[in-house]
């Protein structure tokens, strides 16, 4: 795996766009669903801003272009997986060029809250072509941290119920019709999501992160890391770089 | 390697015609369609950008003029994906001839022109289905400008290739966009084998050509058993306005 460096393109250039000029700070938290990402960016925002850091936060399904057609096409239950991958990489196509990009050319910190890996780990556990999905992905910016909330599917499972009360069609990957119900079919498609996300956490090198704590425990390890990712340069004025990877 | 399409494994033929605007595709399309009905052949149409599910989206963001070369793109092949996922394939599977008014041709070209990356492009259309037929309408720009000035009120903003920035004048603009356009047309015929109509001929000897063509490829399939029929006077529901099935 050629060694990338951070806010770089992956595989291919956006048409149009420099990114020589970009400085802000690019950190994504992924994870599967109910793992606290969405708790996790909105406290690790508020403590950002209170150290001075302007912050951009950012999620899936939120673009002004796709986010609501998004919203709607789910709504019908009728998105084939295919479909649901475009519309997901269109959505993330136009965050990443009119919200992250402009954030980071401006010095802001971009919290993003999944990033082209979930829609590749979502694209795989419905089957598609895991170098396909990889390709057409391959215009995002490498970020300075990935940050994966792991855990189990027996937690998830408990926050779910205790959280929210009920399974929600998408997350539990019933289009995917792997399960007689939607709680045989939230194991089955979760657990498939978080092996496909294990698996880019070697290839892609994420910072793994264990979060079946307490999330008090998780936001403490995950501040830790981001002071780190903060302090100014090194004596040597060395470039700092994405952690290696595979 | 470039990534090839899919081939077609299903009982049903795949015919498309490629073309830039102006360029009486969509015509003879139209004329082959009923050719074929009328042999008691299961004949549907597609036409580019009209899944149902994605079009408001395309809509809205043509209106407010919110794409880029990246977003344009993907959010055609989000559209081609639905309309390939839930209409063409399976109407392929179930023998039918499916007609389809542009396919991933249009995107290399015009996602090409763009800016956007050549093999990137490819690969994001590598799950359609490689056509049995592909018809490119050659056409002189200034004969297809004609056409479209003829037809319509104005030229659009993405059609016209203003996003660009090729010059401040829509129909220069457009003249310069679709040129380039038909230039990486032009260079794929060979490629991927296209049969090209001279669309500067009548309406009635382009479509005799198309329809030798199509009895000398397909001939064999169309006498055959292996393609889904219709009781005569039928026609598939939804199939004669364009749009989706």
């Amino acid at each position: 795996m050629p060694v990338r460096r951070p806010l770089e393109f992956y595989k291919v250039s956006l048409a149009g766009v420099d990114a020589s000029e970009l400085n802000g700070k690019l950190i994504v938290l992924e994870g599967p669903d109910a793992v606290g990402r969405s708790t996790q960016v909105t406290r690790l925002r508020e403590w950002l801003e209170r150290l001075g850091h302007a912050v951009l936060d950012t999620g899936m399904a939120r673009s002004a272009l796709a986010g609501k057609g998004i919203q709607r096409a789910k709504e019908g239950h009728t998105l084939g997986a295919l479909t649901l991958t475009l519309f997901y990489t269109t959505d993330f196509a136009d965050r990443l060029e009119n919200e992250i990009i402009p954030a980071l050319r401006a010095g802001f910190v971009v919290l993003t809250d999944r990033y082209i890996f979930s829609i590749i780990a979502r694209a795989i556990a419905r089957g598609e072509d895991p170098r396909w999905i990889d390709q057409v992905c391959g215009f995002g910016l490498v970020p300075h941290a990935v940050f994966y909330l792991r855990a189990e599917v027996p937690d998830l499972i408990s926050r779910v119920v205790w959280g929210r009360g009920a399974f929600d069609y998408w997350e539990s990957g019933m289009d995917v019709r792997i399960g007689g119900d939607m709680h045989e079919s939230f194991v089955k498609y979760q657990t498939r999501l978080i092996r496909a996300l294990d698996r880019m956490a070697r290839d892609y090198g994420f910072i793994t992160i264990d979060a079946s704590r307490p999330s008090e425990a998780v936001f403490k390890d995950l501040q830790r890391r981001i002071l780190r990712l903060l302090k100014p340069r090194s004596q040597s004025g060395a470039r700092r770089e994405a952690p290696a990877s595979a | 390697m470039r990534p090839a399409l899919l081939p077609n494994r299903s009982r049903g033929k795949l015919i498309v015609v490629e073309g830039i605007d102006g360029s009486g595709k969509s015509t003879q399309l139209s004329l082959l369609s009923h050719w074929l009905r009328s042999q008691g052949l299961a004949v549907a149409f597609s036409e580019w950008n009209s899944s149902p599910l994605v079009r408001q989206t395309t809509r809205r963001g043509k209106k407010k003029e919110m794409f880029t070369p990246t977003t344009f793109s993907l959010i055609h092949a989000t559209d081609f994906a639905d309309r390939m996922e839930r209409y063409i394939l399976p109407l392929l599977k179930a023998g039918a001839i499916v007609c389809a008014d542009r396919y991933a041709y249009t995107a290399f070209a015009r996602d090409v022109v763009r800016g956007v990356d050549r093999e990137w492009v490819r690969n994001l259309y590598s799950f359609a289905v490689r056509p049995n037929l592909r018809f490119y309408f050659r056409v002189p720009l200034d004969v297809a400008l004609g056409r479209i000035l003829g037809g319509r009120d104005a030229l659009k903003y993405y059609e016209a290739g203003m996003d660009l920035s090729l010059s401040r004048n829509l129909e220069e603009s457009f003249r310069l966009f679709q040129g380039r356009i038909i230039e990486e047309y032009e260079a794929m015929v060979g490629e991927m084998g296209f049969h090209v109509i001279d669309a500067t001929r009548s309406i009635e000897e382009q479509q005799q050509e198309m329809r030798e063509i199509v009895k000398a490829e397909l001939g064999a399939a169309l006498q055959s058993d292996s393609l889904l029929r219709l009781p005569a006077g039928e026609t598939l529901a939804g199939s004669q306005t364009s749009g989706i099935l």
